[in-house]
């Protein structure tokens, strides 16, 4: 039943935009935490998604590089270097008064949250639609 | 009036397949639609409707063999995954419109729906006359 392979491909979808949610929440969070050096100052982490490569209906022959679903490689860290400011009177700056704050771009998470959860709905919309048709091809010639 | 039940559902029997396969198609490109480099995919119906039909018309012939195979035998699933024709492209190589996507999905379940309403029809049919009421 192709129609039930739906709620996994569907499922994937969500887990990859719930675990973007995730990252988007924690770089936010973390988006002032200031520390003393810059290698300990917490750096933007994005997960890098790619498609699952495999045969839909099992394969065969034409059908063997289709993709079903998504999965997420890893989390990278952003590589943009850290903002660094001078602030003598802050207890964790370091000898020369300057304290390391996140490479975190406030418009560019928010962004991304929004693209996150929107790509959720459309997810979960398509696990609904396949669920009615499902259940409505049980009860076909009742 | 067709005699045996093969005939009796006509084409909706390999279509409802067919918009089963295709959702699932449609369903991967909505799940790779923040997927970098992913391009999307369909069907062309058509083709894999006639394609299906024809498999099914076949009749089949004598094995005498384990070696023999049935012609046109493939499951009745022939049909090419082809490339969608990107209106624009993106930066990251991702081919998928999430709104065409959508509509094309919604199409397929309504046209999975009208297909499931028809067979119900003739079944309904099939037992009344069965029946005879």
């Amino acid at each position: 039943m192709s129609l039930l392979n739906i709620f996994d491909i569907a499922g994937s979808g969500m887990s990859a935009q719930s675990l973007r949610l995730n990252t988007t929440s924690s770089n936010l969070a973390n988006a002032e935490n200031a520390s003393s050096s810059a290698e300990q100052t917490y750096r933007a982490r994005h997960p890098v998604f790619a498609a699952v490569m495999g045969a839909l209906n099992g394969g065969s022959g034409l059908e063997q590089n289709a993709s079903r679903g998504v999965q997420v490689l890893g989390i990278v860290e952003s590589t943009t270097p850290v903002q660094s400011r001078y602030e003598p009177g802050n207890p964790q700056a370091d000898a020369n008064g300057y304290i390391y704050l996140p490479n975190i771009n406030m418009v560019e998470e928010m962004a991304n949250m929004i693209s996150a959860s929107r790509s959720y709905q459309s997810n979960v919309e398509v696990a609904n639609t396949s669920k009615q048709l499902l259940l409505k091809t049980l009860t076909l010639g009742q | 009036m067709p005699i045996t039940l093969d005939g009796a559902f006509g084409v909706h029997e390999q279509a409802l397949g067919l918009y089963a396969h295709r959702a699932e198609i449609l369903a991967t490109n909505l799940a790779n639609a923040d997927t970098p480099n992913y391009r999307a995919r369909d069907i062309d119906f058509r083709a894999a409707l006639a394609s299906a039909q024809a498999a099914s018309d076949h009749t089949s012939v004598a094995v005498t063999h384990a070696n023999h195979i049935q012609p046109g035998t493939g499951g009745g699933d022939e049909y090419t995954l082809l490339y969608r024709n990107p209106p624009q492209t993106s930066l990251d190589g991702n081919t998928v419109d999430t709104q065409v996507e959508h509509a094309e999905f919604a199409q397929n379940a309504l046209r999975y729906s009208a297909s499931l309403t028809f067979l119900n029809g003739k079944i309904k049919g099939l037992m009344g006359a069965i029946r005879g009421e």
